[in-house]
């Protein structure tokens, strides 16, 4: 008989509420009624999970596309996956995507006067290692405008999709970068309370994964939920 | 001091540049067994027009039951072309559509067995954080006394309950409407 553990609720503050009317889009889409809390089953606490066969080469290196350079500064990002007890979460995927370094995503709906760069693959895609550590080299994104407020301008960001071990874990994300005069006033950055989890979406500047006449290096670390000290009380199997 | 888990944020509206590559809309690898389904529907928003930019994710057990994953630690059969994840994007209509199998039950709380069911997470522009909800399947009689669906209210279970079509048996309706009235149950696993 096996005792399974459940994911530990958020730290109060640190997780944004589905409606944040400041961030207009939020209005139509967030639900009205209460959520239905449910215990967690093994439905919840399985999930899917992906080998390295399934990556396409060089899936980490946003810079080369078509034989050509993508234009830009180039960076570094990397970091490590733990969860809440601080315990490497190894073998999971990460996905990645990011407007150029204009500030232009490659994507039909973007409609920003910026220009595309054709070398720019927009989009990136790893798996952690043994000791959940990732590694991108891309470009340093640009800031874009967006139709959110008047004159509305997003901070440089790069967008995050992670796996992790269960159901229970996934979690897409933003990472922002030191710095940046935008982020006061970024309602999608300021959706949560506590100014400290906020302040956790913004990369360090590193010099340790910084190199010699090449690329400057960001770190960022995500942070997936810690399983419960104690099982559900639920008994799996025969 | 223990870390706390990243916040989570919106995938936006260009989320399709990072995670088209997974599109996963065919569940069903070589030598599956189950009955085969053909599920679809549309996504909605508050002013009941089609949402055209959202992304679900599908994650079930195979039609024994078993979820591909260490923690299952059932003693069932695990079938190797049957992965159990699954992914697909909206239409500028709003429109999405997947094929997998009726999974079989897995347990749940105290042992009490759960109806089949297909655990689907929601990501759009506008949506902070994800949506959570489960997709069952209709005249199936263990719906009735599912560990989960008694928690809803008995006038909002059917937004869990896929519906038959003129499309045949092998085709399901599931529609996600995301407020108003009818709004579909989303649920609440700590997040
Ligand atoms: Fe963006």
């Amino acid at each position: 008989m096996t005792q399974l553990a459940g994911y530990r609720p958020p730290y109060p503050g640190t997780q944004p509420n589905h409606l944040h009317p400041p961030y207009v889009s939020s209005r139509k889409r967030a639900p009205t009624k209460p959520l239905v809390p449910i215990p967690f089953t093994l439905t919840e606490i399985t999930g899917p999970s992906f080998g390295t066969e399934i990556l396409p080469p060089k899936a980490c290196d946003l810079t080369r596309l078509r034989g050509g350079e993508a234009i830009g500064e180039r960076i570094v990002v990397s970091g490590r996956v733990l969860d809440e007890n601080s315990r490497p979460v190894p073998n999971t995927l990460i996905e990645i995507w990011q407007a150029n370094a204009a500030g232009r995503y490659h994507h039909e709906v973007d409609k920003h006067d910026a220009p595309l760069d054709p070398n720019f693959a927009g989009s990136g895609k790893t798996i952690t290692d043994s000791e959940g550590r990732y590694r991108f080299l891309t470009i340093r994104p640009g800031e874009y405008p967006w139709g959110n407020h008047y004159n509305a301008w997003r901070p440089a960001h790069i967008h995050f999709s992670i796996f992790g071990p269960a159901f229970a874990t996934r979690l897409v994300t933003q990472m922002f970068f030191p710095g940046d005069p935008l982020l006061a006033f970024d309602p999608i950055f300021n959706c949560t309370a506590d100014e400290k989890a906020r302040n956790r979406l913004i990369s360090v500047f590193d010099w340790e994964t910084t190199s010699p006449d090449y690329s400057l290096g960001y770190r960022f670390d995500l942070i997936l939920r810690g399983r419960e000290a104690t099982p559900m009380g639920d008994k799996l199997g025969e | 001091m223990s870390l706390q888990t990243t916040t989570s944020q919106t995938v936006g509206p260009y989320f399709g540049i990072g995670m088209t590559w997974l599109i996963r809309d065919n569940l069903i690898g070589e030598g599956v067994s189950g009955d085969r389904f053909t599920i679809q529907g549309r996504v909605f928003d508050g002013d009941g027009l089609p949402v055209p930019d959202a992304i679900l994710e599908i994650w079930q057990a195979n039609a024994h039951g078993k979820y591909d994953h260490p923690e299952d630690t059932q003693r069932k059969l695990l079938e190797p072309g049957f992965k159990g994840y699954g992914r697909v994007l909206v239409s500028h209509e709003g429109m999405f559509r997947f094929v997998t199998i009726k999974p079989g039950s897995v347990p749940g709380p105290k042992g009490k067995e759960q109806a089949p069911h297909l655990a689907i997470s929601i990501f759009m522009r506008g949506l902070l954080k994800r949506l959570v909800t489960r997709m069952y399947f209709p005249d199936d009689p263990r719906n009735a006394d599912d560990p989960i669906l008694t928690l809803v209210e008995p006038e909002r279970r059917s937004t869990l309950i896929a519906r038959k079509t003129a499309g045949g048996a092998g085709t399901l309706e599931w529609n996600v409407l995301l407020q108003g009235p009818d709004e579909t149950v989303f649920f609440d696993v700590g997040l």
